[in-house]
């Protein structure tokens, strides 16, 4: 009895922590071309775990826009022997998922199993465990899986986005789940943050504070907290961004004159100009590759994106046509990259094939800014906006999903999604 | 001499009037008289006569914003009597120190608004050393669109926000 007591202690401090984030909504419009029709079956167990698991998978994989959820119409195999594949076919899912849940000594185990339903063939079979307080890290992990199994790509429900929140002169810099849930705040001041962005490895974010009088890039380490100031010469320093790896950012300072370029070590050391135009060179970013930066410049008479091979060599403008251009991001593979593209007094998030140069616009326009790709290049991250405030929102790289993420009070603005850790 | 003294207090007493009324505009700096400090309720001295000019506001010292077109950082002709007046003022209080803060509306990119404010905070640091301000008086900073003073996605507000305030030290 006093154990059973005690389980339910526990279960209720988890649905406080889920229901403390219930002001997050998430709406979802379009759907992929080939929808994979998937059955989930509630996980045997505890229920009340067992739902919450639930619902963490069946939002992820809807989120993804690719799958097409199988009524289960009440079935409810847990184990192996008690799946018949023929029901499910009749049913139409081309997969099905079934497992249990336990609890114990403060941790939850879920044992986990997918099956092709047409060959009637396992697909993958893990046990996943975690602590009490990590049951949505569960789920994430659970939807990689089917992901990866079914279509092939790395899942990405289980990485991480930071973004900036900012509520009048308040600011805050938040480390979030990829759905938005799970917020940690990790500075908040009355000073503003700009421009996160992730090591490669994810231990680590480098952004710009203007906690010194002015804007200054710091480098702070995701587990400890713990943080350097890097950059803090005249004027502005900003736009940090990690080489793949990890031994240098490129940075922006105008201790020189204009907004230039530069590489630095990440103890603030070993600086060295790499741009000479004297105009505006803003918005570094990495190829995958580590030999290219995509930036933004007007070198030209209005701001559009350049490449510069770090090797040496010319920089060669990328973006042509009407409107102005910035905030480039190379997409995982290299080939292409995305960007915020301006026209006619509206933003849009655009993508851009090196080879073919052709540009694709992917969302409706408006306010959308600063695109990023989740690390298998399949979703792209953007600050929007709904309603007068700053949201969270994100398309698919075929832009036929879309998705917004209200989260709390405030402009959520410049999030970038994280990597694989 | 009386008129003279009569005139000082008018001087005061418009100073306090002009920083009530519009304390967003122009910040003003406390006072700081050249000569020392009297208490309040004492009459001014006749020796203050040599009245800061900054804290008059009929003076083109009261104005203290540039204001800019759309991703433009030129400071426009009519303002540059203005900046003559600081450059001139500056060079003859070589105490003094002001910080140019450049901004910019939310249309483009932060990190492209943080250069393009950078570079309109710059344009009248150099204004203001071709005056005869000394370059060790001037700081140029930028708060690109991170702090906006009117908010909407209008060109009323973003006319507001495209501007490089001069902020003397107090």
């Amino acid at each position: 009895m006093l154990r059973v007591l005690k389980n339910v202690a526990v279960l209720s401090l988890l649905l406080t922590a889920l229901s403390a984030r219930a002001e997050l909504t998430i709406e979802i419009v379009g759907a992929g071309e080939h929808q994979i029709p998937v059955a989930i079956v509630p996980l045997g167990g505890d229920e009340i775990l067992s739902a919450a698991i639930n619902a963490v998978v069946v939002g992820d994989l809807q989120r993804s826009g690719l799958f097409r959820m199988v009524d289960t119409v009440g079935k409810t195999p847990h184990e192996p022997g008690e799946v018949s594949f023929s029901d499910w076919q009749a049913l139409g899912a081309d997969a099905l998922a079934i497992g249990s849940v336990g609890h114990a000594d403060g941790k939850i185990t879920v044992k986990f199993r997918l099956y092709d339903v047409l060959k009637k063939t396992p697909l993958a079979g893990e046990v996943v465990s975690a602590k009490e307080s990590q049951l949505r890290a569960i789920g994430h992990r659970i939807s990689d899986l089917i992901y990866e199994k079914l279509t092939g790509d790395q899942g990405v429900f289980s990485t991480r986005i930071v973004y900036v929140n900012r509520n009048g002169e308040r600011f805050k810099l938040i480390i979030a789940d990829s759905d938005g849930y799970n917020e940690q705040t990790v500075l908040d001041q009355n000073e503003p943050i700009m421009s996160p962005s992730w090591s490669a490895d994810g231990k680590q974010i480098a952004y710009v504070s203007f906690e010194t009088g002015h804007a200054a890039v710091f480098v702070q380490s995701v587990f400890s907290n713990q943080r350097k100031l890097i950059a803090d010469f005249r004027g502005s320093n900003s736009a940090p961004a990690w080489s793949p790896d990890g031994k240098q950012l490129a940075i922006v300072l105008t201790r020189d004159g204009s907004s230039q370029i530069y590489l630095i070590r990440p103890d603030g050391s070993d600086i060295r100009r790499i741009t000479f135009s004297g105009a505006i060179d803003t918005e570094p970013n990495f190829s995958p590759d580590g030999q290219y930066l995509l930036f933004t410049s007007d070198r030209g008479g209005s701001a559009q994106i350049y490449r510069l091979p770090l090797a040496g060599g010319l920089e060669q403008r990328q973006t042509f046509g009407e409107g102005s251009n910035y905030s480039p991001r190379y997409n995982p593979d290299g080939k292409s990259f995305v960007f915020t593209h301006r026209a006619n007094g509206q933003f849009y998030i655009s993508t851009q094939d090196f080879q073919t140069g052709q540009m694709q616009i992917l969302s409706d326009g408006g306010w959308e800014k600063k695109p990023s790709y989740a690390p298998n290049g399949k979703l792209i991250l953007f600050a929007s906006e709904s309603h007068g405030r700053g949201i969270l929102a994100s398309v698919s790289s075929d832009g036929r999903v879309k998705q917004r993420m209200y989260t709390q009070s405030g402009d959520a603005r410049e999030p970038v999604w994280g990597p694989h850790l | 001499m009386k008129k003279l003294v009569i005139s000082v207090i008018l001087v005061n007493l418009l100073a306090a009037c002009a920083s009530q009324k519009a304390p967003e505009a122009a910040p003003a700096p406390a006072p700081t008289p050249v000569v020392e400090a009297a208490p309040a309720s004492a009459p001014a001295p006749v020796a203050a006569v040599a009245v800061d000019a900054l804290n008059d506001p009929t003076s083109i010292l009261a104005k203290r914003s540039v204001y800019y077109g759309f991703d433009v950082d030129t400071v426009a002709d009519a303002d540059k009597g203005m900046l003559q007046a600081h450059a001139k003022y500056l060079s003859e209080h070589s105490n003094r120190k002001v910080e140019l803060v450049g901004s910019a509306d939310e249309r483009g990119s932060t990190e492209y608004n943080l250069a393009l404010g950078q570079r309109r905070a710059d344009g009248v640091k150099k204004l203001l050393e071709l005056g005869g301000a000394s370059a060790s008086q001037l700081r140029s900073v930028s708060v690109g669109e991170e702090k906006p003073k009117a908010v909407g996605h209008d060109e009323a507000a973003w006319s507001q926000n495209r501007r490089t305030d001069l902020n003397y030290a107090q």
